[in-house]
């Protein structure tokens, strides 16, 4: 526990050692706002809820993740370090889960930082506070699933851009899953049971939900064991890649 | 158990390649071990595997008692290890690093600003400590590494080229920095840099090919230089093919050859040449001797040592230099 602490504090100060931390909350603020406002209509459809807020969060996750992500394994390999961190008294689950955790409340402290926007729905109107609050908690639990998808591909690659590309492509397919144009692709052929299979590991059918203020255990199981199967992956492709 | 280090058959396969073949050696208590070996020889292999980094093929480490298959943890919280070229995060300062270093070794509290104070003063970091270490020039970078592996007080210490890419005043800080701490531990070193043996090891190996070739004092290792003990006189030119036909008689000489070319590098009416003795004994007395019986005085009269570049060359590329026409 201690060295995942150790480690984490390590990794979240490395982000804002450099003006990645800035530029990507500031990036991510400005996104968030504009596209609440200018396409998700936020005065026009006349609701005081956060609908329009959050709809567009997978979206800019699908870029800004694989970001955030990108440097946690690359870099360490690129520069030579894992080779200082693995000869540390620290084991490959402790680093695997400090780097993701400090990637995860990175995206937590930027997350955070779009409060003034629940303050204003509150100025403006009467929202379902608790609808808000589950809208969060279902952001960030997609983005620790996005996350963790990032930091596994991360440990797969010394080139960072690449980790990144290939990231974003498989975030891309988890959170598309769901929508009808990947889906009339199975229709043809495959049973109903692949099809709700396929269906049901999407990201934004899920987070529809949550942001709708159902927060179902399943929903949060998934996020959850998502995590774990890629942490875990991460853990074995680190391993794996040392000793080639 | 002096024997703080312990390899046994340690081998390292990738694919095809036998990086590290079956080496077994011990390293005691008090010993600096002088790892050399051309590039690619298998030393940052071997060394890898010996701190918990790469996993053996086959074989095993053991490190102050601990197996590295069975207790990795053990291993790595036992040693302190410098990689290859040092590195650390460039983004972190210099006082942020070690202080993370020192967490993660297990210290707390005001335990974490001594050891941190400790290794600045003995890595000499004061001036840098508040730095980011990417600005740091390659002489810092490496003491930032160094001062991170001790930073513990290690029993066992192993260094893949502490010195690589210093200057002069820094290898020699570097070195003095290892011979200090050498009587209470058991230290590795790797290098390419053949001086380093007679300055700071007390125990040399030789790898090539993974396969370990040599293993002795660096007094064992220049005493298969044909070269070593050899005489080189040089006097006037007047009567010297006589002198060295008689020099040639005595029973310790092996063979007596001028010296041609630049390392002949005499003036006008002088020669020089060089006694090589039989079985690397002392000949310097039999030769001065020899010498004033005639009533010859030489310009100049040394002995010399061998070359240590000779003798790794010799034993790494198998044979066919001057080691082996001695005798």
């Amino acid at each position: 526990m201690r060295n995942i602490w150790i480690i984490a504090k390590r990794e979240l100060a490395g982000y804002f050692a450099t003006p990645l931390a800035l530029i990507f909350i500031v990036i991510f603020l400005a996104l968030t706002g504009a596209f609440t406002f200018f396409l998700g209509n936020f005065f026009a459809r006349g609701q005081a809820d956060l609908q329009a807020f959050f709809q567009f969060h997978p979206w800019l996750y699908l870029i800004l993740i694989p970001a955030v992500a990108m440097r946690l394994w690359a870099e360490e390999r690129k520069s030579g370090t894992i080779e200082l961190l693995m000869t540390l008294p620290v084991t490959t689950t402790q680093a695997v889960l400090g780097k993701f955790f400090a990637a995860w409340a990175f995206c937590g402290i930027a997350l955070s930082l779009t409060f003034p926007i629940w303050i204003t729905v509150n100025i403006l109107g009467e929202p379902d506070n608790g609808t808000i609050v589950a809208g969060y908690v279902g952001s960030f639990l997609m983005a620790g699933g996005l996350m963790s998808i990032g930091a596994c591909m991360s440990a797969m690659t010394k080139n960072q851009v690449i980790a990144f590309i290939i990231a974003a492509t498989v975030c891309f397919l988890f959170t598309m899953s769901g929508l009808e144009m990947v889906l009339n692709f199975f229709h043809a052929w495959a049973p109903p049971l692949i099809v709700d299979t396929v269906a049901s590991l999407s990201f934004l059918v899920r987070f529809d939900a949550v942001t709708r203020g159902v927060i179902d255990m399943r929903d949060v199981l998934y996020f959850i064991s998502l995590i774990a199967f890629f942490l875990f992956t991460n853990v074995i492709v680190v391993e794996v890649k040392k000793s080639a | 158990m002096s024997d703080m280090i312990v390899l046994e058959n340690l081998t390292k396969r990738f694919g095809d390649l036998t990086a590290v073949d079956a080496v077994s050696m011990h390293v005691a208590r008090g010993e600096v071990l002088g790892f050399l070996g051309p590039n690619g020889a298998g030393k940052s292999t071997t060394m890898k595997m010996i701190c918990g980094y790469l996993t053996p093929t086959s074989g095993t480490a053991r490190v102050q008692g601990h197996d590295v298959m069975t207790e990795p943890m053990a291993v790595k919280a036992a040693i302190g290890y410098l990689p290859e070229g040092a590195p650390t995060y460039g983004d972190m300062t210099v006082r942020a690093f070690l202080r993370f270093i020192a967490r993660i070794r297990g210290f707390d509290g005001a335990e974490v600003d001594r050891r941190v104070d400790r290794v600045r003063e003995l890595a000499d970091l004061d001036e840098v400590i508040g730095r980011p270490v990417e600005t740091l020039s390659k002489g810092f970078k490496r003491r930032v590494g160094l001062a991170q592996s001790i930073l513990h007080d290690p029993e066992v210490l192993i260094m893949d080229e502490p010195t690589d890419g210093l200057d002069p005043n820094q290898k020699h800080q570097v070195r003095s920095l290892i011979k200090d701490m050498a009587h209470d531990k058991a230290i590795v070193i790797s290098t390419h840099i053949l001086e380093e043996v007679g300055a700071v090891c007390s125990r040399a190996v030789v790898i090539a090919h993974g396969k370990l070739l040599a293993d002795g004092t660096p007094e064992d290792l220049l005493r298969r230089d044909a070269h070593h003990n050899a005489v080189v006189v040089r006097l006037a030119a007047a009567g010297a093919d006589d002198l060295i036909a008689g020099l040639s008689a005595l029973p310790q000489i092996a063979g007596v050859e001028q010296l041609t070319g630049d390392a002949a590098n005499t003036q006008d009416g002088i020669v020089g040449f060089r006694a090589r003795p039989k079985d690397g004994a002392s000949i310097v007395v039999p030769v001065g001797e020899y010498l004033r019986g005639l009533g010859v005085t030489p310009e100049e009269m040394y002995v010399e040592h061998g070359h240590m570049d000779e003798v790794f060359r010799a034993i790494t590329l198998g044979g066919e230099t001057r080691a082996g026409t001695g005798a």
